[in-house]
């Protein structure tokens, strides 16, 4: 495509660059500073390669189960016609809101050794469950992933040709042979993609092991390199992990990108399903039970947060509003930076797709790496950086908003660049060949294409921050926190009731952080 | 009588059409009209798909209102994804004879007469990926050959396709129809389609699918709705 | 106070500094969580010193001893702290070779330990021994003894701490160490299965034993002491071994750092006084390190005393760790 194009302003450069370069430096930046730091020889014991056998060991069975549950629930779901199936659909995308901690402790209060399960066993006259290690782990995993497997799969099955189920129907294929044709054939294209991003999501986990791990036999490897620096002042084998894990995760998440398809968080199951099989009474009665048990499950624990912290939200101690408020400052701004940036990365990328689509096809993959990176990884570079300049813990919060926004920026940019592309190609050369100067060529011509996937960005954006119990830890002095670490000292004190409060307010304010800003992006954009 | 609607209605959301006609066996029919107008619908509803708010639906003289689409006698050819992607030709057209893909020699000899009818011969063992748009379409053709069914649905399936190309596959679904002493129904959008080889039109337009009428004479003398749509 | 700043801080984002202006000076001590703690010493302490010192104390809890190390040598010469409180013999070495602390001027001739002292940095403030403390209503077969402890059955549920961050996870890694020697994989091995949990610091393990989570906690002989003396319940006792115990001496010292050096030398014979020892045995519920003018509470003497005090020498702890905190990870990582 030969269409010539006005160059990059200075300041568009400037501002664009700026973006590339500060994500360069946070993920290989990171790593390369550690790898530097690394210098006192091979840190690593036989403990440590425990730990990244378990690492991996936990990851494989998280994402295998959490597989093996949602390929009937997403079945159950796009076959069958109900009532509230968009509800619970639509809960099934709220996970990447769902702050983990908050999940665990809604775990806990369901698994926990002390929970519902425990006390129902104890009645019949069992032991109490103890969830602290492996299992806990993998169980809180796939409570995590669960929603996230079904939602990625469900997409498979609506994008399957309605002409194929139609066919199916004229043919007389019975359900077991649309099972052989039409759908294994489309899981085999959309399961691996989906594992491997849930095995990736489980390898670079942090609170879960954290608060769920019960010792050194299950430590992650992002829990070790917390505890190398946190506890150890071990940076060498901090560093060493970090590569390990940086490693992996590169490779893991390089796999996943070329495999899979965009995750689409925005549309939903809203077309009518046609289809003429499946209605044999046994069918249906699978499809029930898996969705119940599926459903209980899930909703169990969240269900006992709202009812467990409905009462000790009212007598929350001041501490805890303080920092709600550095939460939602941070996660606001952390929001705004990284819609700031997917913009002027988009911009840049899709100038240079023009003259240079090698460059710009590189660009968009650099953009990614950040994926591979954990936050701890992130946090701990660049507090060997700062800290012979400044002590770590009064930059915690700026620095907790700035890696909140580079985390976020996959999900920004995977949004915000097409529906930019989109604008560009069907308005700009309008607005080109109207004469537009830049303010009002983006103003008119592309920004309300970009309302709607900004709004969701920024909400998705400050709702991950909000819910981020990473970097915090690493730079957090005992006077300043965001709530996600207040709950998480909370329930460390075994004050499970005051964290029960502080979950239900940190959920309630992510939900409606987003919803502000989604909604925001929805609203009637007008110009007369 | 092949087939009857007696007194249709079919509604979709805001739209809805009405349909009252009879088709004579063995005649081939274009359901021509606007795009939205209603056409994909009405042969949705003949071929089970949808079902009428009101009115029957009757194939000669069987009420198959409530008949599932597999117990139809219909076959169906779509504007694309007419084959399953991972089963390779051969398999694709065997899908019209046993769904377990079990086939006997006798069975396979079939298959291979069919591809060679359409002109594919010794193709069998391709993927769908590997064929050309055209070809795919011939495939599906292939299959509805071996059907054999009294009634032969097609949903603009040659849209895509240039003009050469698009007078030999409707030359292909003449051959067919005829072999196979088939009612043929298709829906198009493209008058020329319809003049090209079908005896009668149903004009769909504004709710309602009417009665057929000979094609020559319904386009030397269109109705208004018609005569609006080709623009005379 | 320290909110407001809090709160300001948190809106303005900017690097946090001495915001307020103070009329009086400020002695800033890092010491551990439950020291500052509602139920802890600090709120007493706060009191008795502020009221001679003519100046504004600032406790600020760190985790958990061993964390409250790691926190000063990552906040390094910048660090606002005056005085850290909280240490103990086991990481001395440590602290002194990290060059972070400064001589003490005060008198410690006259302490009551079960040993001598003679460390020119680290003044002892209160001492304990490491011991299982269990719920006696609910555990009838209580073991005497490591040994004892393994051969329990694997549904008997013990918490611990994390040696790397906690004082007492510490100390019980150099008592297995120490009662044992050669033999303390094997015993790591067998205490393994019954292991519910390896908890960051003590007050996490402690809530856990005492929401009924855990059978047993490690924790002081003096813990009991709490139970009986501000509770009035008699439920809980501690097991005594018959290896012995290991003995804990909690320690301070000047930060070289601190732009208070005369406050923070005051504040350290102030520690040494019977005002502050006082306020010791009911508050921080150990062994004081001068024997208050009232002597002990009653209730102490209803505590268990070991046949055996064992304690490594604090220039061989650093060493001795090392070794026991590799066997330790190995055992528990299997």
């Amino acid at each position: 495509m030969a269409y010539r194009t006005k160059p990059l302003r200075p300041i568009q450069l400037i501002f664009s660059s700026s973006a590339f370069a500060l994500l360069l430096l946070l993920t290989l930046g990171t790593v390369i500073t550690l790898w530097l730091h690394a210098d006192i020889g091979f840190q690593l014991l036989v403990s440590d390669w425990a730990i990244i056998k378990f690492t991996i060991f936990q990851a494989l069975t998280s994402a295998t189960i959490s597989i093996l549950i949602a390929i009937p629930a997403a079945r159950a779901l796009s076959r069958r016609k109900f009532k509230g199936r968009q509800v619970v659909l639509t809960l099934m995308g709220a996970p990447f809101i769902l702050p983990t901690i908050v999940a665990i402790l809604g775990i806990l209060a369901v698994w926990g050794r002390s929970g519902y399960v425990s006390e129902f066993l104890q009645k019949i006259g069992n032991d109490p469950i103890n969830i602290y290690g492996f299992y806990g782990v993998v169980l809180a995993h796939v409570f995590f992933n669960i929603p996230l497997a079904t939602r990625l799969i469900v997409q498979g099955w609506t994008a399957i040709p309605v002409e194929q189920f139609r066919l199916a129907a004229q043919l007389g294929i019975s359900t077991s042979g649309i099972g052989r044709h039409i759908e294994r054939p489309m899981l085999r294209t959309v399961v691996p993609g989906a594992f491997l991003i849930i095995f990736l999501l489980c390898i670079s986990s942090f609170a879960i092991a954290l608060a769920l791990g019960g010792g050194p036999k299950a430590t992650t490897i992002e829990l070790a390199i917390y505890q190398a620096l946190r506890f150890d002042f071990n940076l060498a084998k901090a560093s060493q992990l970090a590569m390990i894990q940086f490693s992996l995760c590169a490779i893991l998440g390089s796999l996943a990108i070329f495999i899979t398809k965009p995750i689409n968080f925005i549309q939903g199951l809203d077309h009518e399903i046609e289809r003429w099989d499946g209605k044999e009474i046994h069918h249906k009665i699978f499809d029930i039970l898996v969705l119940i048990i599926v459903c209980l499950f899930l909703f169990l624990p969240l269900f006992s947060i709202i009812i467990r912290g409905a009462v000790p939200l009212f007598t929350l101690p001041a501490l805890v509003w303080i920092a709600a408020l550095n939460s939602i400052v941070v996660a606001v701004i952390s929001a705004f930076l990284s819609v700031g940036m997917a913009i002027s990365m988009s911009i840049f990328i899709i100038k240079m797709s023009y003259k240079l689509p090698i460059m710009s096809k590189a660009m968009e993959i650099i953009s990614f790496l950040i994926l591979a990176s954990s936050p701890l990884v992130i946090g701990t570079g660049l507090f060997i950086l700062t800290f012979p300049f400044i002590s770590p813990f009064t930059i915690a919060l700026p620095m907790t908003a700035l890696v909140n926004a580079a985390m976020s920026l996959p999900f920004s940019l995977r949004m915000i660049l097409p529906a930019m592309t989109n604008a560009e190609n069907q308005y700009g050369r309008l607005a080109d060949s109207l004469g537009m100067n830049d303010w009002a060529r983006f103003n008119i011509a592309i920004w309300p294409r970009l309302r709607r996937p900004v709004g969701f960005s920024i909400g998705l954006a400050a709702a991950l921050s909000m819910g981020d119990l990473g970097v915090i830890t690493l730079f957090a002095p005992p006077d300043v926190a965001t709530l996600p670490l207040v709950m998480y000292r909370m329930m460390s004190s075994y004050q499970l009731t005051g964290a029960a409060g502080v979950a239900l307010l940190l959920v309630s304010l992510s939900i409606i952080l987003f919803w502000i800003f989604d909604r925001g992006g929805r609203l009637e954009h007008k110009i007369r | 009588m092949s087939i009857k609607l007696d007194n249709v209605k079919i509604s979709h959301g805001k739209f809805s059409l009405q349909a009252d006609f009879e088709i004579e066996k063995g005649k081939k029919i274009a359901l021509l009209g606007p795009s939205g107008g209603g056409k994909s619908t009405l042969l949705s509803a003949i071929a089970g798909f949808k079902t009428p708010d009101s009115g029957r639906i009757f194939f000669e003289n069987t009420d198959i209102t409530s008949t599932p689409p597999a117990k139809r006698p219909i076959a169906l050819l779509f504007q694309n994804h007419n084959l399953f992607p991972h089963l390779s030709v051969r398999n694709n057209i065997a899908l019209g004879i046993t769904t377990t893909l079990k086939l006997s020699l006798k069975e396979i000899e079939t298959i291979d007469k069919a591809l060679l009818r359409v002109g594919l011969d010794g193709l069998g063992n391709k993927m769908p990926s590997e064929l050309s748009g055209g070809q795919q379409q011939r495939v599906a053709l292939a299959r509805c050959l071996i059907r054999k069914q009294p009634i032969l649905c097609l949903d603009e399936p040659f849209a895509a396709l240039g003009p050469a190309l698009k007078k030999e596959m409707l030359d292909l679904v003449q051959e067919i129809a005829e072999t196979t002493n088939a009612t043929l129904l298709m829906v198009t959008h493209q008058p020329d389609d319809a003049s090209y080889i079908t005896d009668q039109t149903i004009l769909i337009a504004d709710g309602k699918a009417h009665r057929p009428i000979t094609t020559n004479k319904l386009f030397a003398n269109p109705p208004a709705a018609l005569a609006k749509y080709l623009g005379n | 106070m320290n909110k407001f700043t809090t709160l300001a801080a948190g809106l303005i984002l900017t690097l946090a500094s001495p915001a307020l202006a103070e009329k009086l000076p400020k002695l800033t001590v890092y010491t551990y969580d439950s020291f500052v703690s509602d139920w802890g010493p600090g709120p007493l302490i706060e009191k008795a010193f502020e009221a001679t010192c003519a100046c504004d104390l600032n406790l600020v809890g760190a985790g958990d001893g061993a964390a409250l190390l790691t926190r000063l040598q990552l906040e390094g010469e910048r660090s606002e702290a005056d005085i850290a409180l909280g240490l103990d013999t086991n990481l001395t070495a440590k602290a002194t070779a990290t060059g972070l602390f400064a001589r003490h001027s005060t008198n410690t001739t006259n302490l009551d330990l079960p040993i001598d002292w003679a460390d020119d940095i680290f003044i002892p403030y209160d001492w304990g021994y490491f011991a299982f403390v269990y719920d006696n209503t609910k555990v009838t077969n209580i073991p005497n003894s490591f040994e004892a402890l393994i051969n329990m059955p694997d549904d008997f549920k013990i918490v611990i701490q994390d040696p790397r961050s906690s004082t007492p996870g510490l100390g019980l890694l150099l008592w297995v160490k120490q009662a044992f020697g050669e033999r303390a994989s094997e015993i790591w091995s067998g205490l393994s299965p019954k292991i519910l949990t390896v908890t960051a610091g003590w007050s996490e393990a402690y809530g856990m034993f005492t929401n009924g989570e855990a059978d047993m906690v490690l924790s002081y002989t003096t813990s009991p002491a709490y139970h009986i003396i501000a509770e009035n319940d008699l439920t809980k006792s501690a097991a005594k071994f018959e290896e012995g115990h290991y003995m804990q001496i909690e320690v301070a010292a000047k930060l070289a750092s601190s732009n208070q050096p005369e406050l923070a030398d005051k504040f350290l014979d102030f520690m040494i006084s019977d005002k502050f020892q006082s306020i010791i045995p009911t508050t921080n519920w150990m062994y004081p390190a001068v024997i208050p003018s009232k002597g002990l509470p009653v209730g102490f003497d209803k505590l268990i005393t070991p046949s055996k005090s064992l304690i490594i020498n604090s220039n061989e702890a650093q060493e001795v760790r090392d070794e026991a905190l590799a066997e330790w990870l190995t055992e528990l990582s299997r």
